[in-house]
């Protein structure tokens, strides 16, 4: 999964010190992704060169060092979360993008998750096109393209109903959400039961 | 590109305030003859409206419907029941076939309600049927056919005598997904030979059969995809999965 991207978006909701984003990451998802503190810094060195984060206070990194997210930085987790794999994603990069996603001010969840529904179905509707024009007795291809088909299908399944959750959940802000996952976390955890 | 089927700011209002359901809300879809359009969207999105409302079974509170360039709304209550007849074809989900007729007596059958004499329907029904690959189905029953079977049947009937404009609300729903993708391939056929046509579906697979998928949500309009690029970059050995 992305921490960059993990850590820009606890990032959006204000200004936060290093080994607070570790402990507020790893209460937002339980022991699914664990994550060092040093993971952390690491992470936030490299946000800091790419002018995605700044911070205050000494030039060594410590627990007292405070950082805050950058126009660049917010941007940067936009178009993040809005950009479609060259191919069909792994399901969970989605289910990151879309965790993500809720806890980021300003964020349109519901229109993200139609973006990412738009392009699988274009993708899909590539690999049904391949198969329309297969040769009839080309038997390798049509059950590549179908097993593309089947893959993509169930990762648009999966935002449908991701889509269905979202509508019917109380509206609150992102610092009212006790997790990464708020929907997931008080569910009988899929995701987690994916993995 | 003017298209066979236009609808213009349309919407669709049930019951009175304050517990009026806005069905669908200033609605604009273009479709022109040769193009297969579906229509996606979660339950109460509006999209069997949408389809009710295109093939005149049931009239917008608002904005208009054209088909091959005529509005509903200035046509008499007969001109529109031709242009059902005529021009529209219907394929429901559960076929919808008459059972004591066979297969080219329900396929004929609405040129026959329309005037045309015995023969001259019987004949349109027969090429309707091998059109779709299935004139060997003519003289069975719907109770001696199979899902699969029924459907293309029900196809052929769609499509007979000279109808333009095809809609279909969820037409493999009943079917196995070899069966169901016999529909759609049936449907494309229709489509590439100059027919406009609709399908209104939550399956994402069905869908992809489509030129184009129009999104629908809260009787709004609010996405499409892109034509299509083509298939050429999808199975490069480079490719990421």
């Amino acid at each position: 999964m992305s921490v960059r991207h993990a850590l820009l978006a606890l990032l959006s909701e204000g200004p936060k010190y290093g080994l607070q984003l570790r402990d507020e990451f790893e209460a937002r998802t339980g022991d699914v992704w664990p994550l060092n503190v040093g993971q952390v810094y690491t992470t936030l060195q490299r946000l800091e060169r790419d002018s995605f984060v700044e911070s205050d206070g000494s030039d060594e990194p410590g627990p007292q060092k405070h950082f805050r997210i950058t126009t660049a930085g917010s941007s940067e987790l936009s178009t993040w979360l809005r950009t479609p794999s060259d191919t069909a994603p792994p399901r969970d990069e989605l289910v990151i993008k879309v965790l993500v996603a809720l806890r980021v001010p300003g964020v349109d969840v519901s229109e993200l998750v139609q973006s990412h529904r738009r392009h699988l179905i274009e993708l899909m509707q590539r690999y049904t096109r391949l198969k329309e024009d297969a040769a009839e007795d080309d038997l390798a291809l049509t059950l590549v393209a179908d097993a593309e088909i089947y893959r993509l299908d169930s990762v648009i399944r999966w935002l449908d109903s991701a889509d269905a959750r979202l509508k019917r959940r109380p509206r609150s802000t992102p610092r009212d959400a006790g997790t990464l996952a708020p929907t997931v976390a008080s569910e009988p955890q899929p995701t987690r039961a994916r993995r | 590109m003017t298209g066979l089927l236009e609808l213009r700011q349309v919407s669709k209002v049930y019951g009175a305030a304050p517990n009026e359901v806005h069905a669908l809300r200033a609605v604009d879809l273009s479709v022109p003859a040769g193009e297969l359009v579906a229509i996606m969207g979660p339950s109460g999105s509006g999209k069997s409206t949408l389809l009710t409302i295109a093939g005149s079974l049931e009239e917008p509170s608002a904005g208009e419907v054209l088909v091959n360039g005529s509005a509903f709304s200035t046509m008499s209550r007969n001109d529109r029941a031709r242009m059902r007849r005529r021009t529209i074809g219907y394929v429901f989900q559960d076929f919808n076939l008459l059972a004591g007729l066979n297969a080219v007596e329900n396929v004929s059958l609405p040129l026959e309600l329309d005037g045309v004499g015995i023969k001259a329907a019987r004949a349109a029904g027969l090429e309707a049927l091998e059109q779709l690959d299935v004139a060997e189905l003519a003289a069975r029953f719907p109770d001696e056919l199979s899902g699969g079977e029924r459907q293309r049947v029900a196809i052929a009937r769609a499509v007979v005598g000279d109808r333009r404009l095809l809609l279909a609300d969820e037409p493999t729903g009943a079917l196995d997904s070899i069966n169901g993708e016999a529909v759609m391939r049936l449907l494309r056929a229709a489509c590439k030979n100059g027919v406009a046509g609709i399908v209104v579906t939550h399956d994402a697979q069905l869908a992809s059969w489509a030129d184009r998928v129009v999104f629908l949500r809260d009787g709004h309009v609010v996405d499409q995809t892109a034509p299509p690029p083509g298939p050429e970059s999808l199975l490069e050995p480079t490719r990421r999965t």
